[in-house]
């Protein structure tokens, strides 16, 4: 059911609660893991309760339509686990920005989904709570961070959901479960209720079975928020309303060196997606972006070194999982072990990249090429408006088959951490499949020009 | 061994006077109960994200404007991590490289002592140790501080009790920090070393912390020197640490401390953009600054007040403005406005923080003065009149007239007082006119009482003098 399939059917006539019925059924019926909590009762009776704002004529946008939240955004009085043993029990006592403006757009909040925990991770497998399976085939990972909000879309068990994209956490999964998604410009969504991973990279972003619905979702959360000063003091161009605009005469250039490092089928669908976007009036250039081979050693320093400062606050002390110990030492040491490991390995990456005698071969140096990177961004954007390189390397990979190597599952957001790094809008398509494993086509544009994406999206899907 | 000299450097945590915190909306009020001034920012909630505090950074602009500094036009905030219970985050947001007030100096004297910076930075919270249990308070947790970090250039435990002074009412006359030592508003830790007099090379130094009030600095800081030489004197070395001052044993002691170098892995604060200020909104900042001690000093000698005066009266920003009120309220002049409100008003004034509590508005002391001025009363009838004010609110024209207290100015009515005294007393008459002049006191008393008070002390004895000197 997509999120465009909703509203025409609540404008004839259909309840909120039946549709709320529906979709509970729909994941009733398949074994995906999308999600981390999925309350009936309190579904049903948000339902009841937007069946009667729509009664009194109140004009609500996205109409009642279920959309899942990614178990990172605070929801109040909802458990935000993050995927983390630390935050099992927590109870957030506010709302995110994105999930208050969902609810004042009418949304029925849906469901909490699945995650690597606190969003590390390339699969859902270092979720605490076991992975999502790909709706597409459940032996393999729907990608992540965000793969349980990319499985419910995909599963088609609600009309959209949010994610977050720190490194590629949308668009790969977006790729992988065969969905669409747009990370938006750095500081373009608030990220306000968004349990931090890596602040300077982190953005909330909408996944969505259609173009159409993820113009819909982001027009509702894009915008200026004063509790978040990271988000830009700038007005939106609705992205619905650039719907239709076509792509006559952008330039869009290929980025050749990436499909080249792609595996063939992925390569070929996007020689694929190319043709269709020139013969819509595309002009393409091939074009290689310079630095972009340090984008990825750059991303996982800096994104670590964020990290492990953002996670110094679960010590057991004032909220989360608290494990006593002999001592303060002891129970910061005893309840900090409770992290998974990979969020355990990324602690300890990012303090030794800001420490004493490591900083300036690390964290100094990383932000040194993340600057490069940007300025590399910015004149090729001289020439040309969009960028297009596959979103991932290959298809979703089998369950289990990276778990044991970090170096091969950090290999699968080679391609999405640049645009991360520079805080472009980016997005991803479904653009092909390799015997039924969706593959994913990325764009990239300039900074809050996600209209323009927006609409070379329409073009690919 | 040659002679020593000390090298004293001070950093002061001073609170910005602010309403709410430096990155959230809950107040910093002083006192409330524990734990409610919080929200999730300052407890720093997952999700929760830093806004800075607008008033904050124009108290920091305004205190570095006032103390010379570089107004930095694009700082920053870093984040400083250690884990500690009173530190919600696990970090503190302070500013390491591109702080707000860079350089800068303190006029202490005849001397000028240079700044290294003044930056802002969020306050940690309060532990509190109770039996075995540490409790926190986070009441205090992210209210707004500025660190102003003085460079090593005092050279005496006096000299460095008179910076804090002096420091402490600078910020208080440009409204950044209300003093409050007691409540911890102003916080100092010193750092002293000892090296042969002439010499350029610094000591190890040691971090005396948590002091609490200015005398304890200066005699934690003379203990030290004493400790330190004592130590060098008998052929050791001082160790680079941190030490407590103990009011007991009146010494500093060692403080419970790592005994690796603490490594706060300082980076840029990804939550906080850059701060940028621009040139018209420093202006404008500058512009809404009330005036500087000295420019008030230079302003009141002008006006002929002494060194003194502008000591007594300047030693509370409140005060000094309810003086600079009550001079622009009366036609007295500055002068006997001072010593009046030195000799008689000041004993009743209360001052919390930044306010000042005087027993009467400068409108009704100025109002009081006029009558001063103009020879309507005299001085020991204002005292009267000015307790009756504070008293009953009411004001000092009323007051006279209610209770008679107008002198009597007429020149007839005051010799024939005299007259009437000096013919019931002949006695002592003649004792005066036989040489014993200091008689007149006896007669200006007895018309005083006469009089009820009335009389112009200083007309009476001139009459006196006068009719007592005649031929007889």
């Amino acid at each position: 059911m997509t999120l465009e399939e909703h509203i025409a059917a609540i404008v004839g006539g259909a309840k909120v609660r039946e549709r709320a019925e529906a979709a509970l059924a729909s994941v009733g019926d398949d074994d995906l893991d999308a999600y981390l909590e999925l309350d009936r009762e309190r579904i049903l009776a948000d339902a009841d309760a937007l069946d009667a704002r729509l009664a009194r004529g109140e004009e609500l946008p996205l109409a009642g339509a279920p959309i899942a939240i990614k178990d990172n955004l605070c929801q109040r009085g909802t458990r935000t686990t993050c995927g983390s043993r630390l935050l099992e029990e927590w109870v957030a006592p506010y709302d995110a920005t994105v999930v208050e403006r969902l609810r004042e757009a009418g949304a029925l909040l849906f469901g909490k989904t699945n995650l690597d925990e606190f969003a590390m991770g390339s699969s859902t497998e270092n979720s605490a709570f076991g992975p999502t399976k790909n709706p597409k085939d459940p032996s393999r990972v729907p990608g992540g961070s965000s793969g349980g909000s990319a499985a419910a879309v995909g599963a088609g068990h609600c009309a959209a959901s949010l994610g977050s994209d720190t490194g590629g956490s949308v668009r790969q999964p977006a790729a992988y479960c065969g969905v669409h998604a747009l990370k938006p410009t750095y500081g373009r969504v608030s990220r306000f209720g968004l349990v931090a991973f890596a602040s300077s990279l982190d953005q909330v972003a909408p996944f969505g079975a259609t173009v159409d619905d993820v113009a819909r979702i982001y027009d509702v959360i894009a915008g200026p928020d004063p509790r978040d000063a990271t988000s830009a003091e700038r007005a939106v161009e609705s992205g619905v309303n650039a719907l239709g605009g076509g792509v006559e005469g952008l330039r869009v250039g290929v980025v050749r060196p990436c499909l080249e490092q792609a595996d063939a089928p992925v390569a070929a669908a996007l020689a694929d997606a190319a043709k269709r976007l020139e013969s819509a009036g595309v002009q393409l250039k091939d074009i290689a972006l310079e630095h972009l081979d340090l984008a990825l050693s750059a991303y996982y320093l800096i994104a670590p070194a964020e990290a492990a400062s953002n996670l110094a606050r679960f010590d057991g002390a004032r909220y989360g999982l608290r494990v006593e110990g002999d001592d303060l030492a002891e129970t910061y040491r005893a309840t900090r072990s409770r992290f998974g490991p990979e969020v355990i390995r990324r602690i300890v990456l990012g303090t030794y990249a800001l420490s004493e005698g490591y900083a300036d071969e690390a964290y100094v140096r990383a932000s040194r090429a993340r600057t490069a990177l940007i300025r590399a961004f910015t004149s090729a954007f001289d020439s040309v408006d969009l960028l297009l390189l596959p979103t991932a390397p290959t298809v979703a990979f089998p369950l289990g088959e990276r778990t044991g190597d970090p170096l091969a599952m950090y290999a699968a957001d080679v391609f999405t951490v640049p645009a991360s790094l520079a805080g472009l809008p980016a997005s991803s398509s479904p653009v092909g499949d390799d015997g039924g494993l969706p593959i994913g086509a990325q764009l990239v544009g300039r900074p809050f020009e996600e209209t323009t994406l927006l609409r070379a999206m329409e073009v690919l899907s | 061994m040659s002679a020593l000299e000390a090298v004293i450097g001070l950093e002061v945590h001073a609170q910005l006077a602010t309403r709410t915190k430096l990155f959230c909306g809950c107040e910093t009020r002083y006192g409330a109960s524990p734990n409610t001034q919080v929200c999730p920012v300052c407890l720093g909630y997952p999700g929760a994200l830093p806004v800075p505090n607008e008033r904050a950074l124009e108290l920091a602009v305004r205190a570095g404007s006032a103390l010379g500094c570089t107004i930095g036009r694009a700082s920053r905030f870093d984040r400083k991590s250690y884990f500690y219970p009173d530190l919600p985050k696990g970090y503190q947001i302070s500013q390491l490289d591109l702080p707000i007030n860079e350089g800068g100096e303190l006029r202490v004297g005849e001397r000028t002592i240079g700044l290294e910076r003044a930056h802002l930075e969020e306050d940690a919270a309060k532990s509190m140790h109770v039996g075995d249990q540490t409790r926190v308070d986070f009441n205090r947790g992210g209210v707004p501080l500025l660190e102003i970090v003085s460079k090593p250039e005092l050279r005496s435990p006096a000299e460095a009790e008179a910076y804090l002074r002096e420091l402490r009412l600078l910020l208080m006359t440009i409204g950044v920090n209300d003093g409050n030592l007691e409540e911890g508003s102003f916080r100092c830790d010193a750092n002293v070393s000892l090296r042969p007099k002439g010499t350029e090379a610094f000591g190890e130094r040691v971090e005396i912390k948590n002091v609490n009030s200015f005398r304890f600095v200066r005699l934690a800081l003379e203990a030290e020197i004493a400790r330190q030489k004592a130590v060098l004197g008998s052929g050791g070395v001082v160790l680079r640490e941190t030490r407590g001052w103990d009011e007991g044993s009146q010494k500093t002691v060692p403080m419970r401390g790592k005994e690796a170098a603490a490594d706060y892995r300082y980076f840029p604060d990804p939550d906080l953009p850059a701060i940028t200020l621009e040139e018209a909104r420093i202006e404008q900042w500058r512009a809404a600054m009330p005036e500087l001690p000295a420019a008030r000093r230079e302003r009141w000698l002008a006006a002929g007040l002494t060194d003194y005066d502008v000591g007594v009266l300047g030693q509370h920003p409140a005060v000094a403005a309810y003086f600079d009120a009550v001079c622009a309220a009366t036609t007295m002049r500055a002068k006997k406005v001072a010593n009046f409100v030195q000799s008689d008003v000041l004993g009743h004034v209360t001052t919390d923080g930044l306010e000042a509590s005087p027993p009467v508005p400068a409108e009704a002391l100025g109002e009081l003065l006029n009558l001063l001025a103009a020879d309507t009363i005299h001085a020991q009838a204002a005292k009267q009149v000015l307790g009756l004010m504070a008293e009953e609110g009411i004001g000092a024209k009323a007051l006279v007239e209610r209770e008679g207290l107008a002198q009597e100015t007429d020149a007839g009515a005051i010799e024939a007082s005299v007259r009437a005294v000096l013919d019931a007393h002949p006695d002592q008459v003649a004792q005066y006119r036989e040489g014993k002049t200091k008689m007149i006191g006896f007669f200006v008393g007895q018309v005083m009482k006469t009089s009820k008070g009335k009389a112009n002390p200083k007309a009476v004895k001139e009459a006196a003098e006068r009719l007592l000197n005649e031929p007889e």
